[in-house]
């Protein structure tokens, strides 16, 4: 019964990784039909924003609330990710909805270039990008609602973007006069450290745990939770999904499908940034870190069928749990007095590379038999 | 003298061909080996242009074809210069048999065959399961790519089988008698990478050329179409990834020789999602764009890279969004759809040429 319970929690542990890191390639993949290589380097950004996040709180006026930064950078780890990803989606992606394969090179361009940007240029730089951004964007909203005069709002916007990228510049020298980690390019992995409520072991049912894995646990639950309702019950949630279930008709209906577009994109890259908070605080992160997610996030979605949040859930569950079965070697733990043959099978993919062999290849082999994964959507067309 | 265009075309590979047989004499050692590499992965690039130029599989994962015939090679290499007794690293992890599937590399004629063959069947089994299942567009890039990663961690993990990180260096394996690094041999390999450029591309001309070549676009533009015409699409789609594995698997071989060292690195996902760049720059389903893009963006790379280093994937990076945005059809393409001329006529350097009912219908049936 222990050994039952070791696996589960173990897996759960890793499939929820897997499934914070997925949940915003269901949405933008699954939903929208779009290929985001750059998703893994929107988890990037997130994972950044936290270490940035942790650098302020670790500022004397913002000492005595350190132990909450972690609550804040998810926060700004959304923001952050969907700010690059409104920016991802109005600049390319919209120009190429429709040729998948184009969507895939362009955004395989726009990783390289975040990876090398967060290598090369110092830190602070980025928060004054996404602040210059905000600004812009939300100054114009506010002022345009007064002023319809179509002469003098060439000069209103070019004013709002003048003193928002003035304020940009303002708050990365402010960043970097007063957090010189962050002032000059630095390509080393940076570490975030967990506040203390969130670490050490923990005792339930006489079992001890990790704290740091329940958190992730309780993260990716309560994000999976908080989108199922958004897209279920709320008004945009309708819009999505009627934009995704036949988007022709919807606008015809009057529904501002680049609208939808955009907010669909920019909740898809908000996970990937909540996804990011998750990932630093399991490890140290580098400007590779999301290479080592984009695959098999892509994997995750095309298992439980593309376009099927549900199916997302269950893929990335089924996958940690096959992981921890096979990686850590626990089918000799279950079944002791396997025959020799079979024993020295299993140990030979008792490694983490070996078991994602493993994995992928069983995926692989499993879409012979479901092409579409575990909860295909059905359709009628000849190309489906 | 007003040059036609065919004159001017002949003159091209003229001057070109002379360049490259007197390239020998004209640079250093150390440079005619980049140059050679650059040939070599030309051939690579064609097996993409004909899969996903002309018959529209974008593979995401011909790094596996490409590193398999590398260590194909390497293999061979690493016994052929062995007196007796097993390769040196295999000391380093204790294994004193050599593992069973080194044992058919000691003949050359195996490893010849090999090169082509085991890279051929991979990408046939990959293919045919992929393509039996009617899985195309993305989902085939996304399963290519994962098959690549099931690869790289395989040849990753396995230090007792093939080294693992380490990969198999082969500068100092012999063969005839003679150094691998050594740079006569290196100019053999460059005039030999040279010349299965010209024939492969050659090749791939002649085939696309004949009605194979037509079903191939066939496939790429409307595949139920091709199906319901009595095709079986699937037969087609395999043979031409079948084939682009063969090739990529010559590519890695010829490559190996002259990087000095094949290891996993070449099968990571960025460097194969590399080789697709080529193609799109140099403008796919035009297979001369293929060798050319290949040819000159890894020259360039590894020019800038000498001067800037890390400014290169910015370059990349910025490579990528701008050919997929502002010129999809590649430059090959580009000049072929009569672009210089446009920029000229919008720049008002050649006057406007308004075209007339009949010449519009002749400009419509021509082919592309």
């Amino acid at each position: 019964m222990d050994l039952f319970f070791d696996i589960l929690f173990e897996g759960i542990s890793i499939g929820s990784v897997l499934l914070i890191a997925a949940l915003g390639l269901a949405i933008v993949f699954g939903l929208m039909g779009v290929i985001n290589l750059a998703h893994g380097e929107l988890i990037m950004v997130g994972a950044y924003s936290t270490f940035v996040t942790q650098l302020i709180f670790k500022q004397p006026f913002l000492k005595p609330f350190y132990g909450s930064y972690i609550i804040v950078s998810i926060f700004v780890a959304f923001i952050f990710s969907a700010c690059v990803g409104i920016l991802l989606e109005r600049l390319i992606i919209r120009k190429l909805y429709g040729s998948p394969l184009e969507t895939l090179l362009a955004t395989w361009g726009v990783s390289l270039l975040l990876q090398q940007f967060v290598r090369s240029i110092p830190l602070a730089i980025g928060p004054g990008i996404i602040i210059t951004f905000i600004s812009g964007i939300s100054i114009k909203n506010i002022v345009n609602t007064k002023f319809t005069n179509y002469a003098q709002k060439k000069y209103i916007d070019l004013s709002i973007w003048v003193f928002s990228v003035f304020l940009g510049i303002i708050s990365t020298n402010s960043i970097a006069l007063n957090i010189s980690r962050l002032s000059r390019a630095d390509s080393r992995n940076v570490d975030v450290t967990a506040p203390k409520w969130m670490r050490g072991p923990i005792e339930i049912f006489g079992e001890t745990f990790p704290k740091t894995r329940l958190w992730i646990i309780f993260i990716t639950l309560t994000s999976v939770i908080v989108v199922l309702i958004f897209l279920n019950l709320s008004e945009w949630g309708l819009r999505i999904r009627a934009v995704t279930q036949n988007r022709s008709m919807s606008e015809c209906l009057g529904l501002s499908t680049k609208k939808v577009d955009t907010l669909t994109f920019a909740l898809g890259s908000g996970l990937a940034g909540v996804a990011g908070v998750a990932v630093s605080l399991l490890g140290s992160v580098g400007p590779n870190v999301g290479q080592n997610y984009i695959v098999p996030c892509f994997m995750v979605v095309v298992l439980g069928g593309v376009g099927n949040l549900i199916g997302t859930v269950i893929a990335s569950f089924g996958i940690g749990i096959m992981t921890d079965l096979i990686g850590a070697g626990r089918l000799i733990s279950i079944w002791p007095d396997m025959p020799n043959a079979l024993a020295n099978i299993v140990n030979f993919f008792a490694t983490t590379s070996m078991a994602r062999v493993m994995i992928f290849t069983l995926i692989i082999v499993f879409l012979q038999f479901k092409p579409s994964g575990l909860f295909p959507q059905k359709g009628r067309m000849v190309e489906s | 003298m007003k040059i036609s265009k065919k004159h001017f075309y002949l003159l091209i590979w003229v001057i070109a061909f002379a360049l490259f047989i007197a390239m020998p004499s004209l640079v250093s050692d150390s440079r005619l080996k980049i140059l050679g590499k650059c040939l070599s992965l030309g051939i690579v690039a064609l097996g993409i242009d004909l899969s996903w130029g002309y018959t529209g599989l974008l593979s995401l994962g011909q790094g596996i074809f490409f590193s398999l015939g590398g260590y194909a090679i390497a293999m061979f290499l690493q016994l052929n210069s062995l007196k007796e007794g097993i390769p040196e690293f295999f000391g380093l992890y204790g294994v004193r048999e050599l593992p069973f599937f080194w044992e058919p590399f000691k003949s050359p004629i195996f490893t010849l065959i090999s090169i082509w063959l085991i890279p051929g069947i991979v990408a046939g089994l990959i293919g045919f399961l992929v393509f039996r299942n009617r899985i195309k567009g993305v989902y085939f890039s996304i399963l290519t790519q994962a098959a690549l990663l099931v690869f790289f961690n395989f040849f990753n993990g396995q230090q007792k089988l093939i080294n693992g990180t380490n990969g198999l260096p082969t500068p100092n394996t012999t063969l005839f008698g003679m150094m691998v690094g050594d740079p006569i041999m290196q100019k053999y390999f460059y005039y030999i990478s040279g010349i299965l450029v010209i024939v492969f591309y050659l090749f791939c001309k002649w085939l696309v050329s004949k009605r194979f070549g037509r079903i191939l676009i066939g496939i790429r533009d409307d595949e139920p179409r091709v199906r319901f015409s009595g095709y079986n699409p699937v037969l087609f789609k395999t043979i031409i990834f079948v084939f682009a594995g063969c090739l990529a698997g010559i590519s890695g071989a010829l490559f190996t020789v002259q990087a000095d060292l094949i290891s996993p690195q070449y099968m990571r996902v960025p460097f194969s999602i590399e080789m697709v760049i080529w193609v799109a720059v140099g403008g796919r389903g035009t297979l001369i764009g293929a060798i050319l893009g290949a040819f000159f963006i890894r020259l360039g790379e590894s020019v800038v890279q000498g001067l800037i280093p890390g400014g290169w994937i910015f370059i990349q990076g910025g490579l990528f969004i701008l050919v997929v945005t502002v010129l999809p059809e590649g430059i090959i393409g580009w000049i072929n759809n009569g672009g210089p001329h446009n920029l000229l006529t919008r720049w008002g350097l050649i006057k406007r040429f308004i075209a007339t009912y009949p010449s519009l219908e002749a400009t419509k049936n021509k082919e592309v």
